[in-house]
């Protein structure tokens, strides 16, 4: 019976352990930017532009920068993921769905990377002449690109939230004369909004977490955008961009501020996904 | 047959965004090959060595994705062989052992986990071989093995969870007749359970292969460079062929050198559709097998 004792332990204690993984995550970054936390400056880094000429190093630009690129990649992903998963769904049930599903499962490992060699090589030199403005590196690039990228993830949620909703209901509907759009927009929709939300703030936190597409695409200029066409430098990148500098200096202490702020949205979106999840389940 | 106004709405939206994504994937993979394959070659991998010199790590490869291609291979071999012991005991806790507000308080820092973005991971493997950098006598850098040890972090959670599904997925019927028979619960999982979700946990394995293969965030905050040739040790900087596609996107010198990028990338994709063609064959056949049984 002893080594039942011990298995249970170990195991108990790999589960610790890991979940340990997450906190020390959090404890390390607080640490190593200790001094940000001191008489106020945290909030200052938040809200300050970055003007190193005048000894001002705050991250603003770039959560404007994060915001403007993962927003126009949702509005990008959402209709498409939507339009993808109603295919999948009800307009082409059978085997058309199952292949679509199929690419769709294989574009969420297509490596990042090779969608921002793409895009540097493809859609930089087309987004610069088409309008004929600045380097084709903005905003617009990394956000249709970021966009391409996080709709397989999307589509997956929403298809699955859509297949779960009842059969019941659906034939209900059918037998009440209703067609295939309509079963979609008035039963299947309203019945998986839960799942259909859920995708939602998990893919919004993928594309703010998205690192290389912004690197690669987004120009990196640490300014507020004013247009789609600027560049922008999204939180993510910023700390690829200062990690090299001086270690003691404040500019270098921003980063941490960055990936505090970043593990603060993705840790809230994941908890409120939860809670939404939780409160659907006695309904079933 | 005339259709309802919204169900051919329903209809040009839906077919018209597949047919947008299928179009812009098919984009991607087609502008790759059309730059990328003329320069696929030995030489491209090995250089001027020759290969069966370069592979038994004879003579070293100069100007070849070799170094960055085994920088890639160690790094996946160390993170996976990290990650996957913890992960899987972890996931037999999280499906047999764990009960109540325990097991739903771990499972909120696991998916907590898994959505933190690649980057702060990265961040956390800097900061730390920092910390071990002052307080070890300053040998620790950023390397090889704080690399893997960071990518193991990332894909932890995912393991975990896939293990957890596939123990929690078996049958009732399975899940009784050992114990039934007097086994204890570990013979029960050791014999019965784990054999029987294997395939499910395995194809998890593979897919977090394929991440750790393509993360290019994490390793650029943990020791990778654009030129180390091969890994010297665990504590050594290393080449990875995720990074040297970023780094050849933004600092070549002369159309010769994009053109070993765009092999690069092809390369890495090809690698990532094998891994995930492996999954997929995988968990086909556990779906064929369980169709069978039931």
């Amino acid at each position: 019976m002893d080594g039942e004792r011990i298995a249970q332990k170990v195991f108990l204690l790999a589960a610790v352990l890991s979940a340990s993984v997450t906190v020390l995550l959090l404890v390390f970054m607080v640490i190593l930017g200790l001094p940000l936390f001191q008489g106020g400056l945290f909030l200052r880094i938040l809200t300050h532009p970055w003007l190193p000429g005048r000894q001002l190093f705050g991250v603003w630009p770039m959560i404007v920068g994060t915001l403007a690129i993962a927003s126009l990649a949702m509005a990008v992903a959402f209709p498409l993921s939507l339009g993808v998963s109603s295919l999948i769904a009800v307009v082409a049930p059978g085997r058309i769905a199952h292949l679509v599903k199929s690419a769709v499962a294989f574009m969420t490992g297509i490596p990042t990377v090779v969608y921002g060699f793409v895009g540097v090589f493809l859609l930089v030199p087309l987004v610069r002449e088409t309008f004929a403005r600045g380097s084709g590196l903005c905003v617009l690039t990394a956000g249709l690109v970021l966009g391409i990228l996080v709709a397989p993830t999307m589509i997956l949620f929403f298809s699955d939230a859509l297949a779960r909703v009842p059969g019941s209901h659906r034939v209900a509907a059918e037998a009440l004369g209703a067609t295939p759009a309509q079963v979609l927009v008035y039963v299947l929709i309203p019945g998986a909004w839960r799942g259909i939300v859920t995708g939602l703030v998990l893919s919004t936190g993928r594309a703010v977490g998205d690192t290389l597409i912004a690197l690669m695409l987004a120009g990196n200029a640490a300014q507020v955008p004013g247009g789609l066409l600027d560049s922008a430098r999204a939180l993510t990148a910023h700390i690829a961009l200062v990690i090299a500098s001086d270690f003691d200096s404040l500019e270098f202490k921003t980063i941490f501020a960055c990936g505090i702020l970043l593990y603060a949205f993705t840790a809230a979106a994941t908890i409120a996904v939860r809670r939404l999840g939780r409160k659907g389940e006695p309904v079933r | 047959m005339r259709q309802p106004p919204l169900d051919r709405f329903v209809r040009l939206v839906s077919w018209g965004s597949t047919l947008l994504l299928l179009a812009s994937v098919a984009t991607v993979i087609g502008f790759l090959l059309i730059k990328g394959y003329s320069s696929l070659s030995l030489k491209l991998v090995f250089g001027d060595t020759p290969p069966m010199e370069a592979l038994l790590l004879r003579r070293p490869v100069f100007g070849g994705l070799f170094p960055a291609m085994v920088g890639t291979f160690s790094l996946v071999v160390l993170a996976i062989t990290l990650a996957v012991p913890l992960g899987l005991a972890a996931g037999i806790y999280m499906a047999e052992y764990g009960r109540g507000r325990i097991q739903r308080a771990l499972g909120l820092f696991f998916d907590i986990l898994a959505g933190v973005p690649s980057i702060v991971v990265g961040l956390f493997g800097f900061s730390v071989a920092v910390f071990l950098h002052r307080h070890f006598g300053g040998r620790i850098y950023p390397c090889l093995l704080i690399s893997a040890l960071s990518l193991a972090f990332l894909v932890l959670p995912y393991l975990i969870r896939t293990t957890q599904n596939a123990l929690e997925a078996l049958p009732e019927a399975v899940r009784l007749t050992a114990p039934a028979l007097g086994a204890t619960r570990l013979q029960n999982i050791c014999f019965v359970l784990l054999p029987r979700a294997l395939p499910g946990i395995l194809s998890g394995v593979i897919l977090a292969i394929g991440r750790c293969a393509e993360d290019t965030a994490v390793i650029m905050l943990t020791g990778v460079v654009a030129t180390a040739g091969l890994p010297r040790s665990l504590f050594s900087s290393y080449e990875a062929l995720p990074f040297y596609i970023y780094y050849i996107s933004s600092q070549y010198r002369d159309p010769e050198e994009l053109a070993t990028g765009y092999a690069a990338a092809l390369i890495l994709l090809a690698i990532c559709a094998m891994l995930f063609a492996a999954a997929a064959l995988i968990q086909q056949r556990l779906g064929a097998r369980l169709h069978q049984r039931l």
